[in-house]
């Protein structure tokens, strides 16, 4: 196929004759092998993953138990906690701040995005490695660099940026309105700047991977659905993180260098700034021309997931596999021109409220396709309920359950009330956080044996799963109500208003539930790290799939496949096909192979693969 | 010793935990489950599907009609929020339909058709008559949703009408400042630079129709009358939030906003329709800007309009211009006069007499 290929095979060859030792440090630190990068940064993002609901953890005690003594929490959070054993009201904000951040971009961006497209894409589309194996793990180191950053500025002495993870100047601009603003914003936009170039690094490669490296026959039209997603993942990043740059930029020179992009007219502490003429909004648009489609860029990787999961294991095609591209497409287009949803009330011209609220209810239109498609995936199947297919079901009532109140959000007259208040917080912690994270773990689940060689433990799965699956409705179903209600967000407390002091025990519930559900996924940490080294053997294909993933060796080696790469005859997603005698036909199989279940026009296939065999040799 | 004590019993409870699950793993390799095709426990879990469906939908039902012990819906008090509640509860109906309709058939769907034995998947990759199906029903009822919302929009966001009642609010960490035109009815033009300690709201004098200006100690508001609110922030963004009005605009430094509205019930009814006698519309930020975000409130009354013009008469007898009367000399020249009597500043004297004393009401 392609000259990459080549080099890499004869580079096969080549080792056969030397059998030469990686050290430690090629193999397992600087390594430019997709499936250990993947590794890496599946590990960061479960070291994340926890910091991030940790953090949760200790904001949800505050909300839920405001009486509640901390002291005990003083050995880990020191002067945060103040002389009476609470939490101190600013550190609440550092805490929120903090947590969105490192969930929507350590976590679900890097983490989900980072493992998935690396391990699946080579193994999928059938190439022995991305296109740059050095950029690839440039990338991770990149995100290394972010993340040593990000994760000291949580302990330096005035705290980390505490303006909330959409960092609005002029808060976060001036360390006289809050002390999170000052080292610990720079950090936390030093940090965002590393983590912006090892996404464009990841992303450029994911493209260039996809569109150049698919093995023969691999055509777009019978690449999985996974790929589909983290392609087109990879476009939206790549085509928004420049602009987050450009904010973050703009805001190093207002807080450095005394332009006013975004401060004009300002009053602090005594003291009118010299600033004039800028724009807090100008940051704001800026700041979600990005923002949206990083939502988007957390959840398709997810849905990707989720579509080859249900698929799998319904032992059924995946329903409108066409659609399902198209879906994708229209969302990462639609995805672009709906930012300004997040703005309705800052004062934005009404105008345009009109347009973006036009705009954004036409993307919920593509999200229903590709709902209704999952469920008729499932209609008259033969559905194998391992957990990874739990954690997808749960994956698609999530993004139901969460995807409708959009339609609220969405209409700028009832986003009047709405806007910053806990309805906002329910709605994106199910249709993005909570949807995103399942697919996560539904890939874990999944692929697990492709990544070690060992299963994961079904049991502990299982209630991983139900514990889960259980505690995040309960935690974020109720907040609908206290967000109806009006309860604003990012609120240390809710004693200094009387039209908040309702919810009191709703709230104690949530954070009850919270609790839970973070310890459960210690349950599903101990599994797997567990599971490394002592699970059962896996099998070469254990959830007999179609994608060319389980062609390779049970554990394989550097170039993916020991022999030449399977060529490619079909679509991913022959399950179940009327005639053939198992109930999958993997994507090697020509149809010349399969007489018994051809459809039609795949019988002329068949003929043409016959006639090409003869012309080969 | 009690953190000794409680982490030897967390060690204790995680060594059991560890025991039995491998026990369980080892009478699970016994009975061979690990080369089953499908997992042993799989009518299980679709059975628990369907019990939490059920669970669930009931849950949902129990507490969206009164199973909560507080109401979570505001009464409302204003003419828009009527039609924004109304479309609320379209958006509520549909998507609630919706809602219900999806997560039964993912989760039934899923029971249905777990794993047989004998049983064979149903080839079925597509239905292009479906998919137009659900992707013009959905488009349809968007349109729908759109375009109501859109017209209670440009209702909600047009020019406000000529006789409105013009009030400034402008934000601060961590409380509101808010200002009356006083006599003539008009707001004096302000200058962020002219901020101190006493001017909070950085009053320009230079102005004429600052003088009469006055700063009282909360929002008052007419009933039935249309108020324009015109929002402003000193220092960082701030939101003027207040959920029964259903009014929310952000208060921003450097880029005047405004909103307005009618208010339809006064504090003394909403006393009655709470059955609260305490009850008081309060003004809540709704924008993170800063330590005290949380507890940024200030106080909202509601008058009647025969009220709240006596009210507004007896205000205007006190500008801030004659409650700082030192402040006369920031107004230019020509105008100290004109300065004087709009502000019913009488002689010399007075100017002694109350001087800065009353700088803390404005805190
Ligand atoms: C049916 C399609 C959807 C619509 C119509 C929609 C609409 C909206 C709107 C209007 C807001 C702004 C609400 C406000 O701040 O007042 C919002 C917030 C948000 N949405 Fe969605 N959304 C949809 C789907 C999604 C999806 C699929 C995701 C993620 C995967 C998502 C993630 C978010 C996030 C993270 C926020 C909050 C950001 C913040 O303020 O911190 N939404 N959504
Ligand atoms: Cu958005
Ligand atoms: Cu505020």
């Amino acid at each position: 196929m392609s000259v990459a290929d080549i080099t890499v095979e004869e580079h096969l060859a080549h080792d056969d004759h030397e059998h030469h030792e990686q050290s430690f440090i090629s193999k397992y630190l600087f390594t430019t092998d997709h499936k250990m990068i993947a590794k890496q940064f599946l590990l960061s993002g479960i070291f994340w993953a926890i910091i991030g609901g940790g953090l949760s953890i200790i904001f949800r005690l505050q909300l839920g138990f405001p009486d509640m003594q901390l002291e005990w929490l003083r050995p880990i959070l020191g002067k945060w906690i103040t002389e009476g054993g609470k939490l101190d009201s600013e550190f609440y904000l550092a805490l929120v701040t903090m947590h969105g951040t490192i969930m929507v971009f350590f976590v679900l961006t890097a983490g989900l995005s980072g493992t998935f497209s690396n391990f699946l894409i080579p193994l999928q589309i059938g190439a022995r490695d991305m296109a740059s194996g050095f950029m690839n793990m440039l990338s991770f180191w990149m995100f290394v660099v972010a993340s040593i950053i990000m994760f000291i500025s949580l302990f330096i002495e005035t705290g980390p940026a505490a303006g909330g993870w959409t960092v609005y100047p002029p808060l976060s601009a001036l360390p006289q309105a809050i002390q999170g603003s000052g080292l610990g914003m720079t950090m936390w936009l030093v940090a965002m700047v590393f983590f912006i170039a090892s996404q464009l690094l990841g992303g450029i490669n994911y493209i260039t991977t996809v569109i150049n490296l698919r093995t023969e026959g691999m055509s777009f039209s019978r690449l999985p659905l996974t790929i589909w997603a983290f392609f087109i993942t990879a476009v939206i990043g790549l085509l928004s993180f420049p602009v987050l740059f450009a904010a973050a930029l703009l805001l190093v020179f207002d807080r450095s260098f005394g332009t006013s992009f975004y401060l004009s007219e300002i009053y602090i502490n005594g003291e009118a700034l010299p600033n004039v003429g800028g724009s807090p909004i100008l940051y704001q648009h800026l700041f979600w021309f990005l923002g949206h489609p990083e939502v988007y860029i957390v959840i398709l990787p997810a849905l990707g997931i989720t579509s080859e999961v249900i698929s799998t294991n319904s032992r059924k095609p995946i329903f409108g596999y066409k659609a399902m591209i198209g879906s994708i497409m229209a969302i990462a287009f639609l995805s672009f021109v709906v930012w300004a949803h997040h703005m309705f009330v800052t004062g934005m011209n009404p105008f345009l409220g009109s347009i973006f609220m036009f705009l954004t209810l036409i993307i919920a239109v593509p999200s229903a396709v590709k709902a209704f498609n999952y469920i008729t995936t499932l209609w008259k199947g033969n559905i194998v309920f391992t957990p990874a297919m739990l954690f997808s079901i749960g994956m698609v009532s999530f993004f139901i359950s969460g995807g409708l109140t959009g339609l609220f959000l969405g209409n700028s007259a009832v986003d009047i009330t709405l806007h910053d208040t806990y309805f906002v917080v329910a709605h994106f912690h199910l249709v993005m956080g909570s949807a995103a994270f399942f697919g996560m773990l539904a890939g874990i689940y999944h692929w697990f044996p492709k990544m070690y060689g060992r299963m994961l433990d079904n049991r502990l799965g299982y209630i991983h799963f139900w514990l889960s699956f259980v505690g995040i409705y309960l935690v974020f179903f109720p907040l609908h109500y206290i967000g109806i209600a009006g309860f604003p967000r990012r609120y240390y407390s809710f004693t200094s208003f009387d039209a908040f002091s309702t919810f009191g025990d709703l709230n104690a519930f949530v954070s009850i539930a919270a609790i839970i559900t973070f310890g459960a996924q210690f349950i599903f940490i101990f599994n797997f790290f567990y599971s490394i080294y002592r699970g059962r053997k896996a099998s070469q294909n254990p959830w007999k799939s179609n994608t060319l993933e389980w062609t390779t060796p049970v554990n394989p080696g550097h170039g993916n496949w020991p022999g030449a790469i399977p060529t490619v005859y079909r679509w991913p997603y022959d399950y179940s096909k009327p005639g053939a005698p198992d109930d999958f036909i993997p994507q090697h199989i020509p149809y010349s192979q399969t007489p018994e279940s051809n459809l039609e026009y795949e019988k002329e296939l068949a003929k043409n693969e016959e006639a090409s065999k003869v012309n080969e040799e | 010793m009690t953190y000794l004590v409680i982490g030897l019993a967390v060690l204790l409870v995680l060594a059991i935990l560890y025991a039995t699950f491998r026990v369980a793993t080892l009478v699970g390799i016994v009975k061979g489950e690990g080369s089953k095709n499908v997992p042993s426990s799989n009518k299980l879990q679709a059975s628990l599907l369907v019990v939490f469906l059920i669970l669930g939908l009931f849950g949902f039902f129990y507490y969206s009609f009164g199973g909560l012990d507080e109401s979570f819906v505001n009464p409302i008090a204003s003419e828009h929020g009527v039609a924004t509640d109304r479309l609320f509860w379209i958006t509520m109906g549909l998507t609630g339909f919706v809602f219900v309709v999806t997560q039964i058939f993912l989760f039934g769907f899923a029971y249905k058709y777990q794993f047989k034995e004998n049983g064979q998947a149903h080839f079925y990759p597509h239905n292009d008559n479906l998919e137009k199906i659900w992707t013009i029903v959905p488009a349809i009822v968007l349109a729908v949703l759109i375009f109501s919302g859109w017209r209670t929009w440009v209702d909600i966001t047009s020019s406000a009408p000529e006789d409105s009642e013009k009030i400034e609010i402008m934000g601060y960490q961590y409380s509101w400042a808010v200002r009356y035109g006083g006599n003539d009815k008009k707001l004096g033009d302000y200058d962020y630079q002219k901020i101190d300690v006493v001017n909070q709201s950085g009053i320009d004098f230079s102005d004429k129709a600052s003088f009469d200006d006055f700063i009282p100690t909360r929002l008052y508001l007419p009933k039935g009358r249309p108020v324009l609110l015109q929002i402003r922030a000193r220092d960082v963004i701030h939101s003027v939030y207040q959920p029964h009005f259903r009014l929310q605009m952000n208060a921003v430094p450097g880029m005047p906003t405004r909103f307005w509205f009618t208010p339809t019930k006064t504090t003394e009814e909403m006393r009655v329709e709470t059955g609260n006698p305490e009850f008081d519309y309060e003004l809540v930020c709704n924008k993170i800007c800063g330590k005290g975000h949380f507890a940024m409130k200030y106080m909202i009354e509601v008058l009647e309009p025969e009220e709240y013009d006596k009210w507004y008469a007896e205000a205007s007898q006190n500008p801030w211009l004659k409650q700082n009367s030192d402040y006369l000399a920031h107004v230019p020249e020509e105008l100290q006069e004109l300065a004087r009597i709009s502000s019913g500043i009488d002689s010399e004297e007075d100017i002694e007499s109350i001087d800065n004393t009353i700088a803390s009401i404005n805190y």
